[in-house]
């Protein structure tokens, strides 16, 4: 297989192109036809590449090199593929969700106008993705770093003529530059210091740098994976971002490629793991970033930004996993979440669908008479998100949580917990208020239906996926996810990387958190549940908010991060270049004005004795060039 | 020593003179045959391009020293010569000159209509002395084809622009030319400096590298500081840039994009072949100023950019962050600050003359450059939206794209030469995103134009084609640099060694 893995980009490559040159032509679903084609190649070969990972004993890394791309003085970086264990899985994952939400969005898309520029740019997508995952060197996966913003920028703006979706796109870009500032001048600095780019090289001499050098690398790529995976405080972009397509927020904004950042951080383990204040760094702001995300979901009420909110939380879920050294547990809560989360934005695109387009959930209710499809698959993504045994989320989640306490990080164990408890509260309050109770929209104007069957089979698939993926990483700690990915973290030492040290499996204190985590998410589903459909009126959420009427506000306004960023860095931006502008033209451009207004007038006093005004120039060249000339012959 | 020439046929001088024959052929033709004036010229740029095809592939890519040399000894006694060859640093960007200057007079064929004859004289002319300036090897040369651009430059703004046409027309020559004189200055003490050698005088450029590292240092820093304002003032380096906005406002198109894309690049070039070369102790010492000069650029020109109304203003202050990084590359003296330094001359005209190029397109439609005027052209018209938006994000220096390239190789040089240069220089991506996509935002994607006007497909040959085929080139450049660079290693390797630092730690600004 090694040999052709450069199909695997190259598919939805070569979609992309077939349907950017001649889609806008064609009628009917041949653009999707297309689109699927490229990506079911691609998913086929990811599964023949995940079998022969799997397959073969003592697996060594692929490091294939394609081409070389940049080559000044030492400064040399190839474009290649680099393939183990986690590639194989990070493959899996893209391709197969992105395979289902092509087929998704035929029903999705179906008569919009700008068909075939969606059916260019999510096979695009998932091209720089794939790279992204494949990359060999850390110039290359920052370049695919950013191919998959250009077509997050390009989906998120996919309706452009509207204004809000313009701004959403242009924001998510711009807060992503942020990001890849310090991602790029973190490239640079592993340059300097290793005279290389390439992960090969890199991850074996990591040990050799000093710690302090690893840190500051360490911490310009984590502001990359900031960006991407909108963490606190660059997570203000996601949430917008659920101005596109539906399909959209569930490929990209929730599945894959927000889960780049997690990935990053995962593949550069042993940088990283040179790297303790980092590590600490990062699980500090996954934490924030996870209560923050289930703070706000706890009080929004458009279904997609909940959804993007709990992304968000959840992004914090990995990223202190990855903090406190659960690299496997973050993966697998990555490879999990991919599926429940793909499956509850498609769920919401359903729903989005069957209502004509209303995203605000005070005008839903008593949804599940008319869509019971979407209703059952939603509830089953649900379950898997608030953590309930026996569905993905409960096996994954419960691992980070577990590992972190067993590790003695009991703060990180403790909020982390909460940030759970709050998931399982926002969640089942988003399913009662769409779902349950009675309609609350007008039954004469809007007449919900089920959606067709090319959107409820990716939902029934994905439904599967959310309860079985988590079977994977059973028992915790020693399943079989574990032990796949175990060369990946353990091949470069260190202590942390193996996440040994303490009893693996089924143990008295695996099973006590166990029980603890699903009452935890069981306490949240009941309270959810007695509040917003049981409507129990001590619990009536508007008596609530009047009580805690700063904390409302607070969480409603989402802490305020978008006022204080305009107020602080996009309003003195303008002011700055309307400042400098002005002093361009009056100081930089004055002064030059200045000197030859002074020359003029000297050539008015001369015009007295000359005709012409092209002469007065001519005469004032010569007699300059020849004073010139002079003086260097003679002085 | 000088140079060979692989060829054996004079293909330099062809190539650079044909353009002004062509000048002097369409002078000729009557003045009411429009088409046949046009048809002219198309002609001669058509044919100057396929001969410059023929440089190009003749051109041995792995060798060092000047290839495909033409010199006479036209003065003996003085010690003029004419004398032509390329190199790495050079045949990039002549080759870029031919081909701007084709899509140039391309472009202008329905679009000019008055004084057609003396139009494109100036444009071929013009050709020809951009051409000469990036493969003259003696100073007398360089300084006839240097000056020689800036009268046809000064009548296409003057007479074929638009608004304060005069004034700018006027700024941008006396202020170049002011520049120039300085230059010229300073090409006289060096004739009379190498006039006491035992060969006699000399400009010849492989005869004055030879003498120049001998020389004086105050006399160095006088060559320094005479020709750094000339080039300096034709990149535009901060704070010399004012004239770019004005020129470029009331520029024609065509000039813009021989403006943006070719002219600007003589300045770049100018540091690399003649003021370092001549001046290599004094340059290293004085780095600190063009250096600390183009940082500023950088920044100041992309925060100006961010607020500009005018399409065409927005662009050229963008020109001048993006020209800030061809000076910050040159000035680092590493292998890498000076290939990308070339790289992103060559990117950029690519890149903006398309874009100035894109705004002609939208001008002849809308009658306008404000971009409030504009909006809701993508319903307009997809595939020019399409092929816009994807040269903006080249020059936003999104990674495929030439631009990216460049940018981060001289931010690698930066970064060496002092660390902390390249944290305000690598802030400049985000600045640039948000300037570039906030423009696509509102003449493309919101609104519509505030006159209804028609909005005719794009002109397949004059507007199509052109920005398809700098849009693939800059994608190429993009996601293969390493051919160009590669053609540029031996000659930016020479200069390197050629001057008085130690390897790999260029500009000794750390003590």
């Amino acid at each position: 297989m090694e040999s052709y893995v450069w199909l695997i980009p190259l598919a939805p490559l070569l979609a992309f192109a077939v349907n950017i040159l001649f889609g806008k032509r064609w009628r009917g679903n041949a653009t999707a036809l297309v689109g699927i084609a490229g990506v079911l190649v691609s998913f086929i070969l990811s599964v023949l590449i995940f079998a022969e990972v799997l397959g073969t004993e003592e697996f060594h890394a692929w490091n294939i090199e394609l081409y070389s791309w940049i080559v000044s003085g030492d400064f040399d970086v190839g474009i290649g593929f680099y393939v183990d264990q986690l590639t194989s899985i990070m493959l899996l994952v893209v391709t197969s969700v992105s395979l289902l939400v092509h087929v998704y969005s035929i029903g999705y898309m179906h008569g919009d106008p700008g068909n075939y520029r969606f059916f260019s740019y999510l096979p695009l997508f998932t091209f720089s993705m794939l790279m992204l995952v494949l990359a060999n060197n850390f110039l290359e996966l920052y370049v695919f770093w950013e191919a998959v913003g250009l077509c997050s920028y390009l989906l998120i703006g996919f309706w452009y003529t509207k204004q809000s979706a313009s701004d959403a796109a242009m924001k998510a870009f711009i807060v992503n530059r942020v990001g890849d500032f310090g991602f790029g001048l973190g490239v640079i600095l592993l340059f300097v210091t290793f005279g290389t780019l390439a992960y090969v090289p890199v991850f074996e001499r990591a040990g050799e740098v000093s710690a302090g050098t690893l840190t500051i690398i360490t911490l310009l790529l984590f502001t990359g994976s900031m960006g991407k995976s909108a963490q606190w405080p660059l997570h203000t972009w996601l949430p917008d971002a659920m101005e596109g397509p539906t399909p959209v927020s569930a490929l990209i904004h929730a599945a894959t490629m927000v889960t780049a950042g997690v990935y990053l951080v995962a593949r550069a383990n042993p940088l990283f793991n040179e790297a303790a204040g980092t590590l600490q760094v990062i699980a500090v702001i996954g934490l924030v970033t996870a209560l923050l995300g289930a703070t706000i979901g706890l009080v929004q009420n458009d279904i997609k930004r909940v959804m993007a909110y709990s992304t968000i939380s959840q992004l914090g879920y990995m990223f202190f996993a990855l903090g406190v050294g659960a690299y496997v547990s973050a993966i697998f809560h990555l490879f999990t979440h991919a599926f429940f989360k793909a499956l509850l934005f498609l769920g919401a695109g359903s729903v989005m669908h069957g209502v004509g387009g209303e995203t605000d959930m005070r005008r839903m209710g008593g949804l599940r008479r008319y869509m019971p499809q979407t209703f059952a698959t939603l509830v089953i993504g649900s379950l898997a998100l608030a953590g309930f045994p026996p569905f993905a989320g409960f096996w994954s989640k419960d691992e980070i949580l577990g590992f972190s306490f067993i590790q003695h990080h009991y703060w990180v164990y403790g909020f982390g917990t909460l940030a759970s408890f709050l998931t399982a509260f926002y969640i089942t309050r988003l399913i009662a208020m769409t779902f349950l109770g009675e309609p609350r929209f007008d039954t004469h104007a809007v007449h919900p239906h089920e959606s067709p069957r090319t959107m409820t089979v990716p939902l029934w698939i994905l439904a599967g996926l959310s309860v079985v993926a988590g079977f994977v990483g059973i028992p915790p700690e020693a399943g079989f996810v574990h032990h796949f990915l175990e060369p990946v973290f353990a091949a470069h030492g260190g202590e942390a990387a193996g996440e040994g040290g303490h009893s693996a499996g089924f143990s008295l204190e695996v099973f006590s958190l166990m029980a603890v985590a699903t009452a935890v998410s069981i306490a949240g589903i009941l309270l959810g549940l007695a509040v917003y459909a049981r409507r129990v009126p001590a619990l009536d959420p508007q008596l609530w908010a009047g009580r805690f009427k700063f904390v409302y506000r607070m969480l409603y306004n989402k802490y305020y991060f978008d006022e204080i960023y305009n107020a602080l860095l996009v309003r003195p931006s303008r002011a700055l270049g309307n400042g400098l502008w002005r002093f361009d033209a009056r100081v930089v451009d004055g002064v030059v004005n200045g000197v030859a207004d002074s020359v003029a007038d000297t050539g008015g006093t001369l015009r007295r004795i000359q005709t012409g005004f092209v002469g007065n120039y001519a005469l004032s060249i010569a007699v300059g060039l020849i004073a010139l000339v002079g003086a260097l012959f003679f002085l | 020593m000088y140079g060979n020439n692989a060829l054996g046929i004079p293909i330099l001088t062809i190539v650079t003179l044909l353009p002004l024959v062509g000048a002097l052929l369409v002078a000729l033709l009557p003045k009411n045959a429009a088409n046949a004036i046009r048809w002219t010229a198309i002609a001669i740029a058509g044919i100057d391009m396929v001969l410059m095809l023929v440089v190009l592939f003749s051109y041995d890519r792995a060798g060092a020293g000047f290839q495909l040399v033409d010199r006479v000894e036209w003065a003996r006694g003085l010690g003029l010569e004419y004398y032509l060859g390329v190199d790495g640093i050079a045949v990039l960007l002549y080759f870029l000159t031919s081909l701007l200057s084709l899509v140039a007079v391309v472009y202008s064929f329905s679009f000019v209509n008055h004084r057609l004859k003396e139009y494109y004289a100036s444009l071929l002319v013009l050709e020809t002395g951009m051409l000469g300036v990036f493969v003259a090897l003696d100073l007398s040369l360089f300084y006839v084809f240097f000056e020689l651009t800036l009268i046809p430059m000064a009548l296409l703004i003057g007479v074929w622009g638009h608004g304060r046409k005069l004034y700018s027309a006027m700024k941008f020559f006396l202020y170049t030319f002011a520049g120039s004189l300085v230059m010229l200055a300073a090409i006289v003490s060096v004739y009379v400096q190498t006039s006491g050698r035992p060969g006699g005088a000399t400009l010849n450029y492989v005869d004055l590298i030879q003498q120049a590292p001998n020389w004086s240092y105050g006399f160095q820093t006088w060559m320094f500081w005479g020709f750094f304002f000339a080039f300096a003032v034709k990149m535009p380096l901060f704070p010399f840039h004012t004239w770019l906005p004005d020129a470029h406002v009331d520029a024609p198109t065509a000039g813009s994009i021989i403006l943006a894309g070719v002219l600007l690049k003589m300045g770049g070039y100018g540091f690399l072949r003649w003021l370092i070369p001549l001046s290599p102790e004094a340059s290293v010492n004085f780095a600190v100023v063009p250096l600390a000069l183009s940082v500023v650029a950088i920044l100041y020109g992309a925060y100006i950019t961010l607020v500009q109304r005018d399409l065409k203003k927005l662009i050229a202050y963008s020109s001048v962050a993006s020209m800030g990084f061809t000076v910050l590359g040159i000035f680092t003296f590493t292998q890498q600050g000076v290939q990308g330094a070339i790289l992103q001359m060559v990117s950029h005209g690519l890149i903006s003359g398309a874009l100035f190029l894109g705004v002609g397109v939208i001008y002849e439609r809308l009658h306008t450059r404000e971009i409030a005027r504009m909006g809701g052209i993508a319903n307009l018209m997809g595939v020019f939206t399409a092929l816009f938006v994807v040269l903006s994000l080249a020059n936003l220096g999104l990674p495929g794209m030439s631009a990216f390239v460049a940018e981060i190789l001289v931010t690698l040089a930066a970064f060496r030469v002092q660390w902390w240069l390249a944290v305000p220089v690598y802030a400049y991506i985000i600045v640039s995103a948000a300037y570039m996509l906030w423009m696509v935002a509102r003449v493309f994607y919101l609104g519509k134009p505030q006159e209804n006007h028609e909005m005719p497909p794009m002109k397949l040959w004059q507007e199509a084609v052109p920005l398809v085929g700098l849009a693939l080139l800059s994608v190429l450049m993009g996601v293969w640099a390493t051919p160009f660079l590669e053609t540029m290693e031996p000659a930016v390797s020479a200069l390197l060694d050629y001057l008085p630092i130690a390897p790999d730690t260029g500009t000794a600004l750390l003590p």
